[in-house]
């Protein structure tokens, strides 16, 4: 790994500041971030540490509305996060327990890796990123794999998930990386269902919206019995072809729905 | 070079790091505390598993300053001042819960971080428990077992799967 400077303000305000240096990265968990500037595919001149802000951490319930602070650990989610569980399980089933004990929130949807859980369970509820500058719904903001709506320097401070009636994610795990070979987030409001699938396309998490339109209408299993995901687009490797994602799909929303 | 402190096995501890100085390579080359394995250095085996302020994370993948001010517990701090093995310890070697023993300091350290969290879990919890410890002796059953004798409960006859 190259060396870089490191910085680990208090504040927001020192953060955002000290991110304005030229080739300088947020650092938060670092579980992705640190093995990718071992193998020097991320050099930067400068790291700023944002798991030192105390106002980045925890979770909190106000009405029907979860807060996160984005550098909230994936095991403090899981222990804490019951005003919503489907969100509690899924953050526990992150990684393992020493990645869960590192990883944050924040770190996971900025990166936006296409097989990360989170961003499921975000445009999955339909939740709202919260950063230093503004706010951005969900649908807005992941961009593609690895793209998300944020600015040069502009860091998430919390995500707000507005609880679902009912919710579930159902992951089935590529083994070695435990990520989601495919995964899919189904959410139950009064508004519809929301389903977002993620670790199957190249484009990164998205929402399946014929399965939406099917639950919306019958929240069974069996209402999307009659729908077939599509393999276009679909990422095609070792692990799975684009029919076997598409597949699956299929077979874990209805799972999601059932567990709901 | 950036001088960092924090507190190792009880003991209060610095050394000058880079940005780049993994909490494990503080450990080892700093400390000379050589029993926190460096496995793959791709944050996948769990070999290099210490406790920051009590929570199991893996050594390779913290940056040392990120622990400066933590109360950090590794291998070392495992046996008693006398060299007694603690009870975990003791059940590793009573049911042959290692083989090369190039896992070992994670995998003992992983199974404190669970008892403390789960004082009696099943058979099932410790597997789930280790996903992030990898033993390439593949010897995941004497571990298992080990890590239910060290718990207090009885331990099941594990069968090959």
């Amino acid at each position: 790994m190259y060396n870089f400077d490191f910085e680990q303000p208090a504040s927001v305000e020192a953060a955002v500041a000290a991110l304005q240096a030229e080739d300088t990265l947020p650092l938060s968990g670092g579980q992705t971030l640190i093995p990718s500037m071992k193998q020097r595919l991320n050099a930067p001149a400068k790291l700023v540490s944002l798991t030192g802000i105390d106002a980045l951490k925890g979770v909190s319930v106000d009405g029907g509305t979860l807060t996160i602070g984005a550098a909230t650990t994936h095991a403090t989610v899981a222990a804490e996060a019951t005003a919503y569980p489907a969100l509690a399980a899924l953050a526990g089933g992150i990684g393992d327990p020493a990645v869960r004990n590192r990883g944050t929130i924040g770190g996971s949807l900025a990166n936006n890796d296409p097989s990360a859980c989170y961003p499921s369970a975000v445009l999955g509820t339909g939740a709202t990123v919260v950063t230093n500058a503004r706010e951005i719904a969900a649908d807005d903001f992941f961009d593609g794999v690895f793209t998300t709506a944020l600015e040069e320097g502009e860091i998430i401070t919390a995500v707000k998930f507005p609880i679902p009636e009912k919710a579930n994610y159902q992951k089935f795990e590529q083994p070695a990386s435990r990520f989601a070979l495919t995964g899919v987030f189904v959410a139950k409001t009064a508004d519809g269902v929301r389903v977002a699938v993620t670790g199957a396309s190249e484009e990164g998490v998205f929402r399946w919206t014929e399965a939406e339109e099917a639950l919306s209408a019958n929240f069974t299993p069996e209402a999307v019995d009659g729908l077939t995901a599509s393999a276009d687009g679909l990422i095609s490797d070792l692990h799975g072809t684009p029919q076997y994602r598409a597949s699956l799909i299929k077979t874990l929303t209805k799972r999601a729905v059932a567990a709901a | 070079m950036t001088e960092v402190k924090m507190t190792v096995n009880g003991r209060e501890v610095s050394g000058d790091v880079e940005g780049r100085t993994l909490l494990s390579t503080f450990l080892r080359e700093n400390l000379g505390l050589t029993g926190t394995h460096v496995g793959c250095d791709t944050s996948q085996c769990g070999a290099c598993v210490v406790h920051v302020n009590g929570k199991a994370v893996k050594s390779c993948t913290m940056f040392a300053q990120e622990a400066a001010g933590a109360d950090v517990a590794t291998i070392e701090g495992q046996a008693g001042a006398d060299g007694s093995l603690n009870t975990i310890q003791q059940a590793f070697q009573d049911y042959h819960g290692l083989q090369c023993g190039f896992c070992t300091p994670g995998m003992v350290m992983s199974a404190a971080a669970l008892l403390k969290e789960n004082p009696k879990p099943t058979e099932a919890e410790i597997r789930n428990y280790l996903e992030g410890n990898i033993c390439r002796c593949t010897g995941y059953h004497n571990i298992v077992r080990a890590i239910m004798a060290a718990s207090g409960q009885d331990v099941p006859a594990v069968a090959a799967e």
